[in-house]
């Protein structure tokens, strides 16, 4: 069979999803790959399946499955800085490096029992893993994935706490959070061979995850624990955390969160930021000035992705179960929701075209990725992968934080 | 910071120890209802009607995309704990069905009986014991 035939009927059929992904993860069988930038294309995360669709989003097409990248569960991917290698991490603590190109998987391994995700340095020298089993963070060479580093989270003697937050920052630094600890560390990989760790303690209860703005001075952390964000600003000379929107719960009962709100790839428009609230379903939105809370967006359920589109007018956002049919658009002129979509059953993630004129949702109970245009809100292509997660788009390879 | 690490019984924290003023508030109440439950528990296993099959089969699904988000599409674990059958060996029963009803106060377990009965928690629990089942392929 044709490779053209194949993927021309992907969007038909899941039946023959199997059979394609076999032909691409096959070697040899991408024989006569068209020559093209990288600059358009992405991947899909098929979870259940452990399968990585490649896609092209000027085609609004899947062009190759990679098969074999294991447990995919909350995976995470970044891109090298040429844009044409993903890095997967798996939740069972596998790195994958996909060759975009290639359409096959270029190196695998094995670097941990239990993984949340990573980063990739700035130089595209270092991709980072970090790490629930063992807790801590690993530094990999990113052509040859051979362990450079092996950095434990270990707050107390024999004591490891599971890593989250992990973000790359200027000076081949990273900064991550320990969640079992209630610590921020800042890793400085300038030598890889003698990492120096700065250790931030009592930053403020349950760190779930992080963010750094995009100039890369504010590294904010979500606490599950209570009400309230920790920020280190890493431009002053000694950093040091501070306590921004502190007791936004009011006191008020929390409403049940039944998944963790992701911080990572930042929402911040203009000069505000827009954050998920834990136990309220509610944006908060915060000055990046002053770091005062601004406002409060009230939303149709749990914010689990606050994302603001490229050129910051709108801020999307998605929802945990059971609200997580809906996607809300916030516009940052007003503050107000300016549209709630009903994209398919049990939305995970969304992902902007790099100048944002588009937006991928994935519903993974449908089984469809869905391309929406995001002025007329119209859907312009869905796609038929299996029970779809992540969508990230190469353009992420120039962002930091990303 | 002494003071956050998941404690085998939500009885053996003090309030002020709690997470948060509204975690203090979320948990009081469900502590009480959490021990209840915990010693009515024997009531339930004899008077719950188990889910139907249809209703089985979202409860697997359910497990293992929606729990999994924490516990891991294999349930090996995650932000929250390996639900394997070996993980679990040593774990009372009861005491797991109210950790899924009632949530567990103090870590980011919710509470999920706004989507379960009290017999589809106990169904999921007595299947974590036995080796959760797999999705069905087909789909939904």
């Amino acid at each position: 069979m044709k490779r053209r035939h194949c993927l021309s009927l992907l969007g038909a059929s899941s039946l023959l999803l199997g059979g394609c992904a076999s032909l691409a993860g096959s070697p040899g069988a991408p024989a006569a790959l068209p020559l093209r930038g990288t600059g358009d294309l992405g991947v899909v995360v098929a979870r259940a399946t452990g399968t990585l669709a490649i896609v092209n989003t000027s085609e609004r097409a899947v062009l190759a499955q990679v098969t074999g990248l294991g447990d995919l569960s909350h995976a995470s991917v970044v891109f090298s800085r040429d844009g044409r290698h993903a890095y997967v991490f798996g939740r069972d603590g596998a790195i994958t490096k996909v060759d975009l190109l290639t359409q096959r998987i270029e190196a695998r391994v094995m670097q941990a029992g239990n993984s949340i995700g990573g980063a990739i340095s700035a130089d595209g020298t270092m991709v980072v893993a970090q790490n629930y089993t063992p807790g801590g963070i690993k530094v990999f060479d990113a052509a040859t994935l051979a362990l450079l580093a092996d950095i434990p989270a270990e707050y107390e003697p024999g004591k490891l706490s599971r890593v989250v937050g992990l973000v790359d920052l200027p000076g081949r630094r990273f900064a991550y959070s320990l969640f079992d600890a209630n610590a921020i560390w800042i890793t400085d990989l300038s030598n890889p061979a003698r990492p120096v760790t700065t250790r931030l303690p009592d930053i403020g209860k349950q760190p779930y995850d992080a963010l750094v703005t995009p100039n890369g001075r504010h590294y904010i952390a979500g606490l599950f624990g209570e009400d309230g964000l920790a920020m280190v600003d890493l431009w002053e000379d000694k950093p040091s955390v501070r306590r921004i929107l502190a007791g936004y719960g009011r006191g008020q009962e929390p409403l049940p969160v039944y998944k963790m709100p992701h911080l990572r790839g930042w929402a911040v428009a203009g000069r505000r930021a827009y954050l998920p609230a834990i136990g309220r379903h509610e944006v908060l939105v915060v000055d990046t000035d002053t770091w005062q809370e601004v406002g409060r967006i009230p939303v149709a359920g749990q914010p689990v992705f606050v994302m603001a589109r490229p050129d910051g007018r709108q801020v999307w956002v998605n929802f945990a179960v059971p609200d997580y049919h809906r996607v809300q658009v916030i516009d940052t002129t007003t503050q107000q929701i300016v549209r709630t979509l009903e994209p398919g059953k049990a939305v995970l993630h969304m992902e902007f075209t790099p100048r944002g004129e588009s937006v991928w949702i994935s519903s993974r109970d449908d089984h469809r990725v869905s391309v929406i245009d995001t002025q007329t809100f119209a859907t312009q292509a869905t796609l038929a992968i299996d029970s779809p997660s992540g969508i990230f788009f190469t353009s992420r390879a120039a962002r930091l934080g990303f | 910071m002494h003071d956050k690490h998941a404690r085998p019984l939500p009885s053996l924290s003090p309030a002020g120890a709690l997470p948060r003023a509204g975690g203090a508030l979320r948990g009081l109440p469900r502590l009480g209802m959490w021990l209840a439950l915990l010693a009515g528990t024997a009531g339930l296993h004899a008077q719950s009607a188990p889910p139907t099959a249809q209703r089985q089969q979202e409860l697997v699904r359910m497990v293992r995309q929606d729990c999994g988000s924490c516990h891991g599409l294999r349930l090996t674990g995650g932000l929250g704990p390996a639900l394997t059958r070996e993980a679990l060996a040593d774990k009372p029963l009861d005491s797991m069905v109210a950790t899924i009803y009632h949530g567990r106060p103090g870590t980011p377990m919710a509470p999920w009986k706004a989507m379960l009965s009290e017999a589809d928690a106990l169904w999921i629990a007595r299947q974590l014991f036995a080796g959760f089942p797999e999705s069905e392929k087909g789909r939904p």
